[in-house]
């Protein structure tokens, strides 16, 4: 397993390095560039000679195989460079600042739709055809068809306006500091909840049909007729013997999900103004600010192959002839 | 129980729109008192649609950093009112007869935030920091005219400019930075790195920077020791960043931010019930800058006048502006706002006229009509593809009226709406297009020497259309090397008759800006410069006073 592991992990290396270069090449290719940003495309004051002076300081005038080699170098000692922007802050700093709160947001996202998802798929599963099972396709429905940014609107609406129970936007209210300890708290949480509550609905439809149908082919396997022809009970069958193989495509779907827990959001930062990762993804790339687009890049990208490898260490866990067929293979 | 109210209320919401929506007492108070007199205290808060990129405004040019900074910091000079200027921390100037020299008396008084005297040194130090080469802004060109500039004394500076520069005095509106703090930083090019531009901004200005939470908040508090009349009213501004622009509305409407532009449609249909009157004090005046359709002169078929001439004929300015902007705009007939002192009212303008618009393309030589219905010259029809940028409803709108009345002449119009990185890169400056639909921000210096002289045609300036004529270079050339203001309307009112005469482009029209303030603020007034000027002015009076903090 280890081994397994390890193997895994040093073939990681130049797939990154050719998702890097593919993407710095993307990046660097398309219209537009942080100095015009910076100057304003269109205004008089940007002349020739100051642009050029804004390239040489980022080194954007450089052949673009050059920037890359360098920025790799970098890279290799982890120095993530600092923003193009005028604030010239480190990479990592920007994005240090920006994770707790999308760290935050997503996995209490994931835990909730796990909590909710599960039951609903296993009971839509072992009850299939009943109201029951009717009822969660039809939400089902309208959660993929829900647009994140309309429904959270519609909330806002709802919530902030008209009943003007929940904050709409933000993460404090402008007065947090003066307010006491247990408030400050309320206040957080307050802020948070329609974030959530939209973040979940749109993955909570996805996840309950997954696990409906991966609990659908696990229940009509063999081993689970024998284990009621054994006489155990229903809840015994389903919850001890069922469950645990219906999970399976549930972890792959949970370490593919990884990467997200840190990339953030979008919509739903963007909507609710929540300074996350999302939204700073979406800043860099309006601004053109190439070295934290890159550094946001390559953390997500390493998080998207340790996820995958994560989801497989997974399977063994859950699945012990994986793991041998592991241990076969060494 | 609780949960199908709510959503009986969500389906209520979605049929009515929502017209109604939780109330304020304070708010509701606002409404019905006038003339209470000015207090000190309250918050403000604002809303930024992004995260600040710098706290030393020299050094940024996004529209959230220069309102903070322009608060934090002050320059030499600013606008009054009706855009006339008047002195900031200056407190007179002079220039010499043969507009060379001009020397600031500085105001005595001025102190930065952190206690040190504000001094001439100050301003000799802006003025090296600008010109650094290692200073990356973009605002060096104004200080590239200086030839010489020294402090006379602690409160006068005399600076000798090369050739007569008309905008000279205007450029000293530029925020001036204290040299104590930051001189080690410019002279080793590392004016990005110092933290004055990131969490610990000095300046001299209204208001003391207090904290920023990156992409969350800026406080600002007042600065007591602010040299015009002691502090301002407004004792905190908090800047909450919210990059989405209907969620500014929605905080707008719930009370979680005090002011927001609006757009339109929010400012004729979504705000015009009884509970965000009572609540919000609406305001509109022009805003600096107008949308034009632009022709690449260049083009044989653009090239004759009377083809631009017969096609301003054929849009429907008002119409435009009722269609698109509710009629929330005012017409344009050439690049100045009207108002302003250098608009010429007395040029020949346009009215819409559909015979007129035909004789005068008949007489270009567009008579014939093919198959189609389109005008024909030497065997090809006329047809030609209109760009403009994505993301901008507005442009879209004016592309597709004005491809309508054009197809009413027997003028094909392709419309293509391109991603606005792409489209000023790849087309606008490769000048790689028929016709455009764009706007210019105008300046409050009515020099447009970049926009119109012949020499600003290359790829990568201004002069988008490829205008050339010998007479508004001349005129573009004495409009900027004069101090006079009076000299330098003769030449710009000429400049105005040939560009309403040849149409280079049509000019459409100027947007109006339509801010929305809560009514407990007080002491706001509208002007040709907006609202903001006179921001210090602004107060609460006591009794409606909403945040306690600051």
């Amino acid at each position: 397993m280890l081994w397994y592991a390890l193997r895994r992990l040093v073939l990681a290396v130049p797939l990154l390095i050719g998702i890097t270069f593919v993407s710095f090449l993307v990046i660097h290719l398309a219209p537009g560039e942080p100095v015009e940003f910076q100057m304003g495309e269109l205004s008089p004051e940007s002349t020739a000679q100051a642009k050029q002076m804004l390239r040489e300081l980022y080194g954007l005038d450089k052949p673009l195989p050059v920037q890359y080699w360098n920025w790799l170098i970098r890279i290799a000692r982890l120095d993530f460079g600092r923003s193009f922007m005028p604030d010239g802050r480190p990479v990592l700093e920007k994005i240090g600042e920006r994770l707790p709160v999308t760290l935050l947001l997503n996995v209490a996202e994931m835990a909730i739709i796990l909590a909710i998802a599960v039951p609903i798929g296993v009971f839509s599963a072992t009850r299939q055809y009943s109201l029951f099972d009717k009822v969660t396709t039809i939400f089902v429905f309208v959660g993929f068809a829900t647009p994140d940014f309309w429904l959270a609107l519609l909330l806002m609406i709802l919530f902030g306006i008209q009943l003007g129970w929940l904050p709409i936007s933000g993460l404090r209210d402008i007065n947090w500091e003066y307010l006491p300890f247990w408030r400050q708290q309320w206040d957080f949480l307050s802020h948070l909840i329609l974030p959530i509550v939209v973040a979940t609905f749109g993955g909570l439809a996805g996840f309950s049909r997954y696990m409906r149908q991966s609990m659908l082919e696990v229940i009509r396997q063999e081993y689970i007729q024998s284990a009621r022809a054994k006489g155990l009970a229903e809840r015994v069958v389903i919850g001890k013997h069922a469950l645990r193989n219906a999970m399976l495509p549930i972890v792959t779907i949970l370490g593919l999900s990884l990467p997200g827990l840190i990339g953030g959001s979008v919509i739903v930062e963007w909507t609710f103004a929540i300074p996350g990762m999302g939204q700073l993804m979406v800043q860099s790339v309006f601004q053109r600010d190439y070295p934290v687009i890159m550094g946001n890049l390559v953390i997500v990208s390493t998080l998207t192959l340790v996820a995958n490898l994560v989801a497989d260490l997974g399977y063994g866990l859950i699945d012990p002839r994986i793991r041998l067929a592991g241990r076969r293979g060494r | 129980m609780k949960i199908r109210s709510a959503t009986l209320l969500l389906l209520g919401c979605l049929l009515a729109g929502c017209g109604s929506e939780v109330g304020g007492a304070v708010d509701d108070a606002a409404a019905g008192q006038q003339n209470l007199p000015p207090a000190p205290g309250d918050t403000l808060v604002e809303a930024l649609l992004g995260n600040v990129s710098g706290l030393i405004p020299n050094i940024t040019s996004d529209s959230a950093s220069h309102e903070v900074g322009g608060l934090i910091y002050a320059g030499l000079v600013t606008r009054d009112r009706d855009l006339n200027i008047i002195g900031e921390m200056a407190e007179s100037w002079q220039f010499s007869r043969d507009c060379l020299n001009l020397t600031f008396k500085l105001r005595p008084n001025v102190k930065w935030h952190d206690g040190h005297q504000f001094t001439a040194a100050d301003v000799v130090f802006t003025y090296q920091t600008m010109i650094h080469p290692k200073t990356p802004t973009g605002y060096r060109e104004d200080f590239r005219a200086v030839e010489r500039i020294e402090a006379v004394d602690p409160h006068s500076v005399r600076i000798t400019y090369k050739r007569v520069y008309a905008k000279a005095l205007q450029s000293w509106g530029i925020w001036i930075l204290p040299k104590h703090l930051l001189e080690r930083y410019v002279l080793e090019g590392r004016l990005r790195d110092a933290p004055q531009n990131w969490h610990g901004p000095v300046g001299t200005g209204p208001y003391r920077f207090k904290e920023m939470r990156s992409g969350e908040k800026i406080v600002l508090v007042a600065n007591p020791d602010f040299y015009e009349e002691g502090r301002p009213y407004i004792s905190r501004i908090v800047y909450r960043v919210i990059p989405s622009q209907a969620t500014i509305f929605l905080e707008l409407k719930a009370k979680g931010v005090d002011s927001a532009n609006l757009t339109a449609l929010q400012y004729k249909r979504q705000t015009e019930y009884p509970a965000f009157q009572k609540a919000y004090w609406k305001f509109r005046y022009p805003s600096s800058g107008y949308t034009y359709l632009g022709f690449n002169l260049k083009d044989p078929r653009f090239a004759d006048k009377r083809v631009r001439q017969a096609f301003t004929h054929a849009i429907n300015k008002r119409e435009l502006i009722d269609g698109v902007l509710l009629g929330l705009g005012r017409e344009a007939t050439g690049p100045y706002k009207p108002g302003t002192w250098v608009y010429n009212p007395n040029v020949k303008t346009y009215p819409y006229d559909m015979g007129q618009a035909r004789r005068l393309l008949a007489e270009a030589g567009w008579k014939e009509k093919n198959a189609d219905g389109l005008l024909v010259k030497d065997g090809q029809p006329f047809t030609f593809v209109l760009l403009t940028n994505q993301g901008n409803d507005e442009r879209k709108k004016v592309a597709e009226i004005i491809q309508a009345s054009l197809q009413e002449l027997g003028v094909g119009v392709e419309i293509r709406v391109l991603e606005w990185a792409s489209f000023i890169k790849e087309y606008v400056k490769k000048r790689r297009f028929d016709a455009i639909v764009l706007g210019w921000g105008i300046g409050l210096d009515p020099d447009q020497y970049e926009i119109w002289h012949s020499s600003k045609t290359g790829p990568d300036d201004l002069n988008h259309v490829s205008y050339a004529n010998p007479e508004v270079d001349e005129l573009l050339e004495r409009g900027r090397s004069s101090c006079v203001d009076a000299e330098r309307k003769k030449h710009y009112d000429r400049l105005q008759t040939i560009l309403a005469e040849e149409q280079p482009i049509v000019f459409l029209y100027f947007r109006d800006n339509l801010p929305a303030v809560s009514r407990r603020v007080r002491g706001i007034i509208e002007s040709p410069n907006g609202i903001r000027f006179n921001f210090t002015d602004w107060y609460v009076p006591q009794s409606l006073q909403r945040y306690t903090a600051g």
